[in-house]
């Protein structure tokens, strides 16, 4: 057996490298997986994270003792939380956090963890502890000092400690699409001092509760939200609305996509390989099985044989992928950390994907070796030790067609091959379009990040700059911003949260309002149109749409959960195609009008010359109106920083991973091609052909084959997309569907080469064949 | 039934030696083979297995290259060749029969001629080839659909189809049984008469070399003996 292994080693590991591949991705996916849910559940546990959250305008500081007794609350705690704007050394540009205060006596939910130095001493006023990446960013060590603006105040505040929370294993900041850990970072700071800052002495404006197992958590969110009404309640929701909650959410599903959708290719791939080589090898043995069988060996003996052998390769596989798969899961475990901030790892190995894993190598395997090990029980030895009959080449009705062809008669020969044996040239397609699809599978990802970023940043927000105001204001505040150092245009916008609703379903959102003549700020659909909410009902995203079960038309009831607090009946005007966000769009005159209160603005865009951004971070770091500023230019380049550094890494592991595939197929496939047809090639060479010309025969009909894959491959990655799409998407983030041109152009081509690659490596072998003796032989 | 033969050499060997290394232990196919061979010339070399008439044919026709000692094609210095000359030498004036036939099983007998006729400069079309082994009925057939007589025939008209100035034929009996292997010497009898290809004809079968100009038997790497016949017999009237 070993010597049979040594005979076709390298198809052999051209196999266990494909079955490995499937098996990696199964195994470094689920491992991470399960690495980062079983240290997130330890995480929420041991550090209390709440099941349900809150916020309200002001509430009494008793609302917690009344949120304690709704039925399924096992524990209430109320703080204040809200924004404000940063003034750090070295930073020109405004920095924001959270600020978020610690109950007297300490907190009993969403437990910060001290990750160095302590937290703020109850009677310091200027203490305050900060989020760890954003501290670590600034070097804001314990003793370190900086600026912030609370409640239209500047003042100096002391770095106590640095801290990590459950709350924000992913800390993004409001509106923004990926951590910036310069930018925005959340501070602790003690209840008197956040009460004295913002006026909330006996008061709270966030509550977070922790539910009992038996709790229905709908009902809590009902009550929570009847409770909090008189005080401004926001809306209250559960974990899947939490933002750090659903961002890791989100990559978790992508992760069971990735596991679900890539291994299934490489098993059914590396099943078809080992049915080739298996089959060819036992051509190459027939005698020596006769002449087994004719010893006394039973066939079950030699069937058994073969069937260890295959076996053999795919414990080969099993290993290298599990040796790989661990070393991914190590590898992006290590990506994750910098999003995902956690104290510890559990490191969880997925031992079921191990055991599925290796299952599902060995069925592969051994699905694989039945078609060639039947074929050898059914060999009589009688028969087995004669060569086996020359191929007849039929009169079909293609091959009637064939003869019609004006090609040469090498040509003739590679289309004969294919004609002959349909289901290996079928195999060979089948696994070169596989690789192809992978390629486009992976490679598709940019495009429709770079139709979102586009769509984003080019398209939807053209503003340098966004202010979001600590409170709203009149459409003056539009005019006062015009004077602000190097201002060319300001533009106001209203966004107040939402509980839409429509019959027993409910979302909590956003309600966006477009004033007139915009052009910074605009909607954008994912085509790239312009939409501008007309004056009569609201533009809903599809995705709204089709959680609330919205059409054209409908009417929605909205909630508004901020000034001017009222309730509205709207029609849906029309729909939106976007690929992130959940807002419902209005024109300002329509909600204003609706409300029955005067224009208000929130946030204001601004365009601002390139060269005077300094002087208006340093002024807007001294306007106390003012709680968070957007650069939007330093947030596209963070984007692409961290999507080009993240995706290249996984596009150029399942490059690799999925030209290993067309480089196995084409590989095996050429290998067996001259292994049969040596003698005949060799003939060739004898008449007088070219090291070229006999090297055409099977470079040309390897590459043909994979010339009729490439768009087959095509089709089947745009399928698989397609299906990463629907994996991937959730209700808040909707991955874009396009891909480029570009795209099938890398793919195709990327396989292309692979597949001319090994076929060239394979054509060496025919430069060694020995004409002399390749004439005596007669098989 | 004899055509005049031009007194200038086709072929010309000097002390040609051939040494295989088979383990550790060298093998002497070829100890020093002179031999000069005329344009038109139909030469049969007789000999037992492992004689050399193999190594010495694989060496005129270019598929293999001496240990030491010269091979002249005319003026042309073989031994000095390269890789790409004498694939170029194989394809512009040498046309092989081998035992086996060694025919593409994929392609029909017109293509197996036509795989030949496209590469090469002055051919004649692979119909006429066939024709002239009495196939021409047989264009379309597949070798597997063939006997082993028609099939060597083919191979036949293959090798000559290019009009080479060279036949090396292999023991192109030797996988046939006597009755279509005089057919099949006929067809060489005819190209060497009609066309006047110098051929050469490897066999062991003594009665065949009465058809030939002149028989060379080689024993043990070396020509023996070397002579030419008076009276040649046509190859129907040979039997084994």
């Amino acid at each position: 057996m070993l010597r049979d292994l040594r005979r076709i080693w390298p198809q052999t590991l051209a196999i266990a490298l494909v079955l490995g591949c499937g098996i990696m991705v199964l195994v470094g996916a689920q491992a991470t997986q399960a690495t980062l849910i079983e240290t997130r559940a330890a995480y929420y546990d041991q550090h209390r994270f709440a099941d349900v959250f809150a916020g309200a305008t002001r509430a009494p500081a008793d609302i917690v003792a009344a949120a304690h007794l709704i039925p399924g609350v096992a524990k209430a705690e109320g703080r204040i939380s809200f924004h404000a704007v940063l003034d750090v050394a070295g930073m020109a540009e405004p920095a924001s956090a959270r600020v978020l205060s610690i109950p007297e006596g300490g907190a009993t939910l969403n437990l910060p963890l001290v990750r160095l130095g302590r937290l703020p001493e109850p009677d310091r006023a200027d203490e305050v502890a900060l989020s760890e990446p954003f501290a670590q960013a600034h070097g804001l060590v314990p003793g370190r000092e900086f600026r912030a603006v609370l409640n239209g105040q500047l003042r100096a505040l002391t770095v106590t400690g640095w801290v990590l929370s459950p709350e924000f294993i992913y800390t993004i900041a409001p509106g923004a699409m990926m951590p910036d850990d310069r930018r925005f970072g959340v501070i602790w700071m003690n209840e008197a001092t956040a009460a004295a800052a913002m006026d909330m002495s006996g008061a709270v404006n966030d509550l977070a509760l922790r539910l009992t197992r038996d709790a229905d958590e709908r009902a809590v969110i009902a009550a929570l939200d009847r409770l909090l009404e008189p005080f401004g309640g926001t809306g209250a929701h559960g974990r899947d609305r939490q933002m750090s909650h659903v961002f890791l959410d989100g990559e978790l599903q992508q992760l069971g996509a990735m596991a679900a959708f890539m291994p299934p290719i490489f098993l059914i791939v590396a099943a078809f390989l080992v049915q080739m080589v298996l089959g060819r090898l036992i051509t190459l043995e027939r005698r020596q099985i006769g002449l087994l069988n004719a010893l006394g060996y039973g066939r079950r003996d030699i069937a058994a044989h073969y069937l260890k052998l295959a076996a053999l390769i795919g414990a080969m596989g099993i290993l290298l992928g599990w040796a790989f798969g661990w070393w991914i899961a190590v590898a992006m475990i290590g990506l994750y950390q910098d999003f995902f901030r956690f104290p510890f790892l559990i490191r969880d190995w997925g031992s079921w994907a191990l055991v599925v894993s290796a299952g599902m190598g060995v069925a592969t395997v051994v699905l694989g070796a039945l078609r060639p090990v039947w074929a050898t029980l059914r060999l009589r030895p009688a028969e087995a030790l004669l060569p086996p009959a020359p191929p007849h080449f039929g009169k079909s009705i293609a091959d009637r067609l064939l003869m019609r062809l004006r090609v040469r008669q090498t040509t003739m020969m590679i289309l004969r091959s294919i004609l002959r044996w349909p289901g290996r040239a079928a195999i060979t397609v089948l696994g070169v379009s596989a690789s192809v699809a992978v390629l486009v599978m992976s490679y598709f990802l940019f495009d429709s990040v770079e139709r979102l970023t586009q769509s984003v940043f080019s398209q939807a927000n053209r503003q340098q700059v966004t202010l979001t105001l600590a409170r709203p204001m009149g459409e003056s505040a539009v005019q006062d911003a015009l004077t602000l150092p190097g201002v060319s245009r300001a533009e106001g916008a209203y966004v107040v949260p939402v509980r839409a609703v429509h019959g027993h379903r409910i979302r909590l959102t956003a309600v966006q309002a477009h004033f007139p003549g915009a052009e910074l700020a605009r909607l954008v659909d994912d085509a790239g149109q312009v939409v501008v909410p007309g004056t009569e009902g609201v533009i809903l995203p599809v995705t709204l749409a089709r959680a609330l079960d919205l059409r054209a038309g409908d009417l929605l009831r909205l909630e508004l959960l901020a000034a001017p607090r009222s309730i509205l009946h709207l029609p849906v005007a029309g729909l939106i195609a976007q690929g992130m966000g959940q807002d419902v769009h209005i024109s300002a005159a329509a909600l204003f009008a609706a409300t029955g209160s005067a224009p208000q603005v929130n946030m204001i865009h601004l365009a601002v010359q390139a060269d005077r951004m300094d002087a208006l971070s340093a002024a807007i770091k001294q306007t106390p109106g003012v709680a968070g500023l957007s650069d939007w230019a330093e947030v596209r380049r963070q984007f692409d920083a961290t999507l080009s550094e993240n995706m290249l890494t996984m596009v150029g592991l399942y490059t690799l991973i999925g030209l290993l595939i067309a480089v196995g197929v084409i590989y095996n496939a050429a290998r067996i091609l001259v292994s049969e047809r040596s003698y005949e090639l060799a003939s060739l060479r004898v008449l007088g052909f070219s090291r070229f010309e006999v090297g055409y025969v099977l470079v040309g009909e390897m590459m043909l084959l994979t010339l009729v894959a490439i768009p087959l491959g095509w089709l089947a990655g745009y399928g698989l997309a397609q299906g990463v799409v629907g994996a991937m998407s959730t209700e808040i983030v909707q991955i874009p569907f396009f891909i480029s041109r570009r795209t099938f152009a890398l793919a195709g081509l990327a396989v292309f080469f692979a597949a001319l690659g090994a076929v060239l490596v394979v054509r060496r072998r025919l430069d060694r064949v020995d004409l002399a003796m390749a004439l005596k032989a007669r098989d | 039934m004899t055509i005049a033969l031009s007194p200038l050499p086709i072929y010309r060997t000097e002390q040609v030696t051939r040494v295989y290394r088979s383990g550790a232990v060298d093998v002497w196919a070829l100890r020093g083979v002179d031999l000069t061979l005329a344009e038109g010339e139909m030469v049969v070399l007789l000999g037992a297995s492992g004689s050399g008439k193999s190594t010495l044919v694989n060496i005129l026709g270019g598929l293999d290259l001496p240990s030491s000692g010269r091979v002249f094609f005319r003026d042309q210095d073989l031994t000095q060749a390269s890789d790409k000359d004498l694939t170029a030498f194989r394809r512009a004036h040498v046309g092989f029969v081998f035992q086996f036939y060694n025919l593409v099983p994929s392609l029909t007998a017109r293509e197996n001629v036509a795989l030949v006729t496209e590469i090469a400069r002055d051919p004649m079309p692979p119909e006429e080839a066939l024709e002239r082994v009495g196939l021409g009925h047989r264009l379309d057939h597949f070798p597997a659909e063939l006997s082993g007589g028609e099939q060597q025939r083919v191979a036949i008209a293959r090798a000559i189809a290019k009009r080479p100035d060279v036949l090396l034929c292999d023991e192109p009996t030797g996988a046939l049984d006597s009755k279509t292997g005089v057919q099949v010497l006929e067809a060489i009898h005819e190209v060497n008469r009609d066309l006047g290809t110098t051929t050469v004809l490897i066999t062991h079968n003594a009665d065949i070399q009465r058809i030939a100009h002149r028989v060379i038997v080689l024993a043990d790497g070396r020509v023996i003996r070397d002579r030419a016949n008076t009276e040649r017999l046509l190859p129907a009237q040979v039997s084994w």
